[in-house]
């Protein structure tokens, strides 16, 4: 469903990613992991679209289509969900109006009705039940004052919400504990149906633990550097990405 | 992001239209004799014509003011026409099946269906076109409560011994130069009047539309609430889109006696001006109101019109335990520039009082809060808080913030918090990646920023500000 091809990317003056190759298909999950500064919020950016982040040569196509050539909504109503590293506040704007503006600008996107009120609100209550926050969460600001912990777990709602084709995490894992850990791969689990795709970014193995991955990567300077299945992670685990370095020359 | 904020931010005004209606219109031109001829179209009585000849003797004295954080070209007060009023209006319709056609359909296309079946439930609304007052609805209903609700005209005959107890006794005539006008030439506005003890049983409203060139709009709105009394009021504005310069220079006195209540809510959306910042309404408005003991005055408004806005709705907080709120929305794109705030003058013990000002500048636009917090010798325990929020969408726009505190009571407490934020890059972003256009993002977020007021609205007016945010927000659709 996705194919990317040779993909060099830039932030202002620095390029960053520096021929990137990776093939998904429906239904797969993708570990993408990697020392900081390797590029991978850089590639959820560049595939979300995101202003700055220029795309110098190589191709990225969905289901047939060239992605690069799509605004950011656009994107985001093809079905590409990013949860983010550092999810930001809407101060004033509750996560239901939020959410209910989303969801139906994707569904009108999708030829599809709004959903009635009644819809919306049972949906909404359920999204936040599968990842333990308390109703009175769709009242309060976006990330309006959340906990860290709480931030990620609303990025989870949202996906469950949205229903993307794509959902790429970056680093959903970090700054949390293993009781929310365990909550946010237990929503993320939720949504895999054999069709739903995954990118999971992150920096440590664990989170693999409760996301099984179908496929591993490790990303270093721009690029895939080395690909395999579950127990790449696990090596990654036991001797670090100091071999990184050794291999490419390359600060870990 | 800057450019689909720009784009997003391209002008568009729905109340630009013109309406062909043949008027009566003065020439252009102020002296003593304008005035004579004025308060006699509008058969006044003769104390009327004394008070606004001293208005206009105290005018001619005084000096426009320029410590506005405002710019603009000096308005040349002959080249302006002080009385304007549709033909069809010299005999004054005596119902809603007499009003000229096509002055309802101005309303009709400004959303204002002056038709009461069709009405908002549980709104009277009060027309003001150009000078005069077109038609009030709902009359009887009020009536039966005691509640007078008319133009301030039709107050002249029929209640004048009210109306002279009350005018000017809180904006005196020569209080400042734009109000001391006003009281020299005002046209029309509204007369409200709460007996003791009545709780209003319905919304009041006034829609104040200019339509003529070259006329200015002075507005007289004065509202009573007798002891125990209780009313919400709220007045909307427009005006078409012309290349001049159109002034607007209202005064509205409330007067609310122990242990009453005036909720006054405003939607102020008067043309702008253009891109360029050429045409556009002037807006130099005195607002204020006396709160005698135990008594609550609230001003609520959104301001998204006019070019150049001079307003500061105040209170003073005279009696005992009386409480003053301001809340307030003010948007400026474009060229526009905003001077804007409050007074709450406590003179009272106990008094409290409550600012929270949320301006949001975008374009080239500049907007200014400006607040005066002044405890007196008396006002023993009492007590302010103020926020003051900034919002800038792109880089060519100014928040500015002047607050000033005078205290003369050692146990009053002034509290004041200002903050100054960005529609962030992040925050676009994240909406547009969850499938939103940036229009409507952004218009979220400016919503979403100012909560705070339009929960202070009244419901079927919240919904009113939510969407003429997004309308002046907007680009393309409206
Ligand atoms: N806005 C930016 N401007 C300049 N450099 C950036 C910017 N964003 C990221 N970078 C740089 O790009 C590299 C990759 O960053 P990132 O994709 O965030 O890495 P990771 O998510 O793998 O830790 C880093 O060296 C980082 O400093
Ligand atoms: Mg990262």
């Amino acid at each position: 469903m996705l194919s990317i091809n040779d993909l060099h990317a830039r932030v202002e003056d620095t390029t960053i990613l520096k021929g990137l190759d990776l093939e998904i298909k429906p239904g797969e999950v993708h570990a993408i992991m990697g020392p900081n500064g390797a590029g991978k919020s850089t590639l959820g950016y560049v595939l979300s679209g995101r202003d700055g982040y220029e795309v110098e040569s190589g191709s990225v196509e969905m289901n047939g289509k060239d992605l690069l050539d799509m605004e950011v909504e656009e994107r985001a109503q093809a079905g590409i969900f990013l949860a983010f590293q550092y999810p930001v506040e809407i101060p004033g704007v509750s996560n239901m109006e939020f959410m209910k503006e989303s969801v139906n600008a994707i569904r009108e996107a999708r030829g599809e009705n709004a959903l009635s009120s009644a819809e919306f609100l049972k949906k909404a209550k359920d999204a936040c039940k599968q990842v333990e926050l308390p109703l009175d969460f769709l009242k309060r600001g976006v990330n309006e004052g959340f906990s860290g912990g709480e931030k990620k777990r609303n990025e989870i709602m949202q996906l469950i919400m949205l229903e993307p084709k794509l959902a790429i995490l970056d680093e959903s894992d970090s700054g949390l504990d293993v009781d929310a850990l365990q909550v946010v791969a237990k929503g993320v689990n939720s949504q895999r149906d054999g069709e739903r795709s995954f990118i999971v970014v992150t920096h440590y193995q664990r989170l693999l633990d409760y996301i099984q991955p179908d496929y591993v990567h490790i990303i270093s300077n721009g690029k895939i550097v080395k690909s395999g299945g579950p127990e790449l992670a696990k090596e990654v685990e036991a001797s670090g990405y100091a071999w990184l370095a050794e291999a490419e020359g390359v600060d870990a | 992001m800057s450019e689909q904020i720009d784009q997003a931010l391209a002008r568009k005004y729905d109340a630009g239209f013109v309406s062909e209606i043949e008027s009566e219109t003065f020439p252009i031109g102020l002296d003593e004799d304008v005035i004579a001829r004025l308060s006699a179209i509008k058969g006044e009585p003769e104390w009327m014509l004394e008070w606004r000849l001293k208005a206009y003797r105290t005018w001619l004295k005084m000096d426009e003011p320029d410590w506005a954080h405002v710019d603009y070209p000096k308005v040349d007060y002959q080249s302006i026409s002080y009385y304007s009023a549709p033909k069809s209006m010299s005999d004054k319709p005596q119902s809603l099946e007499e009003v000229d056609p096509e002055l309802l359909r101005t309303y009709e296309k400004l959303g204002i269906p002056l038709h009461e079946q069709e009405m908002l439930a549980g709104v009277a609304v009060d027309a003001v076109f150009d000078s005069v007052s077109v038609v009030t609805t709902f009359r009887e209903k009020l009536e039966e409560a005691g509640v007078i609700f008319c133009p301030i005209s039709e107050a002249l005959h029929k209640y004048p011994e009210l109306v002279k107890k009350y005018l000017g006794t809180v904006v005196p005539r020569g209080d400042n130069f734009f109000a001391a006008l006003n009281s020299a030439v005002f046209t029309d506005g509204s007369f409200v009047y709460i007996p003791k003890g009545v709780r209003c049983p319905m919304e009041l409203s006034t829609y104040f539309r200019i339509n003529e060139q070259n006329t200015g709009q002075f507005e007289r709105t004065l509202i009573v609430a007798e002891e125990g009394s209780h009313v919400s009021y709220l007045e909307g504005c427009t005006a078409p889109q012309r290349d001049e310069n159109q002034l607007h220079a209202a005064v509205v006195e409330l007067v609310a006696l122990d242990d009453a209540e005036i909720k006054y809510s405003t939607v102020q959306n008067w043309y702008p001006g253009d891109e360029d910042g050429k045409g556009g309404i002037y807006n130099f408005v005195t607002k204020r109101g006396l709160c005698e003991k135990n008594a609550k005055i609230s001003w609520t408004q959104v301001e998204t019109g006019s070019a150049v806005t001079w307003k500061y709705p105040s209170c003073i907080l005279k009696g005992d335990n009386s409480v003053g709120e301001f809340y307030s929305v003010a948007l400026t794109r474009g060229r526009q520039q905003a001077d804007t705030g409050t007074k709450m003058i406590h003179l009272g013990k106990n008094t409290k009082s409550t600012i929270i000002s949320k301006g949001i500048s975008a374009g080239r636009s500049d907007n200014a809060y400006r607040g005066l917090v002044r405890m007196g010798p008396g006002a023993e325990g009492a007590r302010n808080f103020t926020e003051c929020d900034s919002l800038l969408i792109g880089d060519q726009c100014g928040a500015h913030t002047f607050p000033y505190i005078e205290s003369s009571n050692p146990t009053a407490i002034v509290e004041h918090e200002a903050t100054t934020s960005k529609v962030s890059d992040d925050q676009l972003f994240l909406c547009r990646q969850r499938g939103l256009d940036p229009e409507k993002a952004v218009s979220m977020i400016v919503n979403g920023f100012c909560k705070e007021v339009f929960r202070e609205l009244p419901m079927e007016f919240a919904v009113e500000a939510g969407k003429l945010l997004e309308i002046s927000l907007e680009g393309s659709v409206g």
